[in-house]
């Protein structure tokens, strides 16, 4: 019985552990893709500034009340707009940073390969 | 033919891009997001500062009246540059100031208010920096100016002059 328990007890806190290290590792994704605003080029996970280490208390706490990763940058845009976000979402104002490196990249395509046919 | 058609085509790129890295050298490195005007203000409880009870943002901001809210700290030295502005400020009628102390440490912040004067009607504590972040701050000090629920101004960085003129403004 008592090795039950204990093998219980081993078993409920490995789990939580991995809950644990499943929080950490969401937490460690959301603060690098977070621009830390006060910070010269460096991410909220990067930076040790007042500003950062709140935001990471903030993430923290969302990720504790259950809310996923979208939700939270949607939380934090919503409050410090777009550009808290390193990878910003695809809508009409992102539209040509999207888009312009596969034109210029098809474009390019196209040169060359009229300027290779041209040889032949 | 096909010679201009590229040496025009380099000129006009190279003009657009000076134009793009001209008027990038004129504009303000800080960023300040658009959307946070005419925002409802984010629901939050805190600590009153001096009676240490627990209070609501519903039970602050519920009177027919303006109010500035001020985040400042007491190891914050441009918030001692601003703190006579807010004295001038407090004199209005019609404005109530609500202070959040940003991440300080008690003593200070009392010894701080002893010493420049008090013109927060309400004072609340923000240990962690968590009521800061819901309120979309970048840190200290940072003013809003709040009518009906709504920021109607948000000012980053210290009361000046200017700035103080454009709260009085909004206030006739």
């Amino acid at each position: 019985m008592k090795i039950l328990k204990i093998i219980l007890i081993l078993v409920l806190f490995s789990n939580l552990t991995q809950l644990k290290a499943d929080e950490f590792e969401l937490q460690t994704k959301i603060t690098k893709n977070l621009r830390c605003l006060i910070c010269q080029g460096q991410s909220v996970y990067d930076s040790d500034s007042e500003f950062a280490n709140s935001l990471k208390i903030v993430v923290n706490k969302k990720i504790d009340e259950g809310l996923s990763e979208d939700q939270i940058y949607n939380f934090l845009s919503g409050k410090y707009g777009e550009w808290i976000l390193y990878d910003p979402k695809l809508n009409k104002n992102t539209y040509l940073l999207w888009f312009l490196p596969l034109l210029i990249f098809l474009f390019g395509g196209a040169i060359i390969l009229k300027k290779t046919n041209k040889n032949y | 033919m096909k010679n201009k058609i590229i040496y025009s085509l380099t000129i006009i790129s190279f003009i657009f891009l000076f134009v793009i890295f001209y008027k990038g050298l004129k504009k303000p490195n800080f960023y300040q997001p658009k959307s946070e005007l005419k925002k409802n203000i984010p629901y939050f409880s805190s600590i009153n500062f001096f009676e240490k009870e627990i209070i609501n943002s519903e039970d602050i901001f519920n009177q027919n009246k303006f109010y500035l809210f001020n985040i400042w700290a007491s190891w914050c030295v441009p918030c001692k540059d601003e703190h006579m502005f807010l004295v001038n400020l407090s004199k209005i009628n019609n404005l109530e100031i609500i202070g959040l102390n940003y991440k300080d440490n008690y003593e200070n912040a009392k010894k701080f208010i002893k010493e420049l004067g008090n013109p927060y009607n309400k004072i609340l504590v923000d240990k962690d920096g968590t009521i800061a972040i819901e309120w979309g701050a970048y840190g200290v000090p940072e003013t809003f100016l709040i009518h009906q629920n709504q920021i109607i101004k948000r000012i980053i960085g210290p009361l000046n002059t200017k700035t103080m003129k454009d709260i009085e403004s909004f206030l006739k």
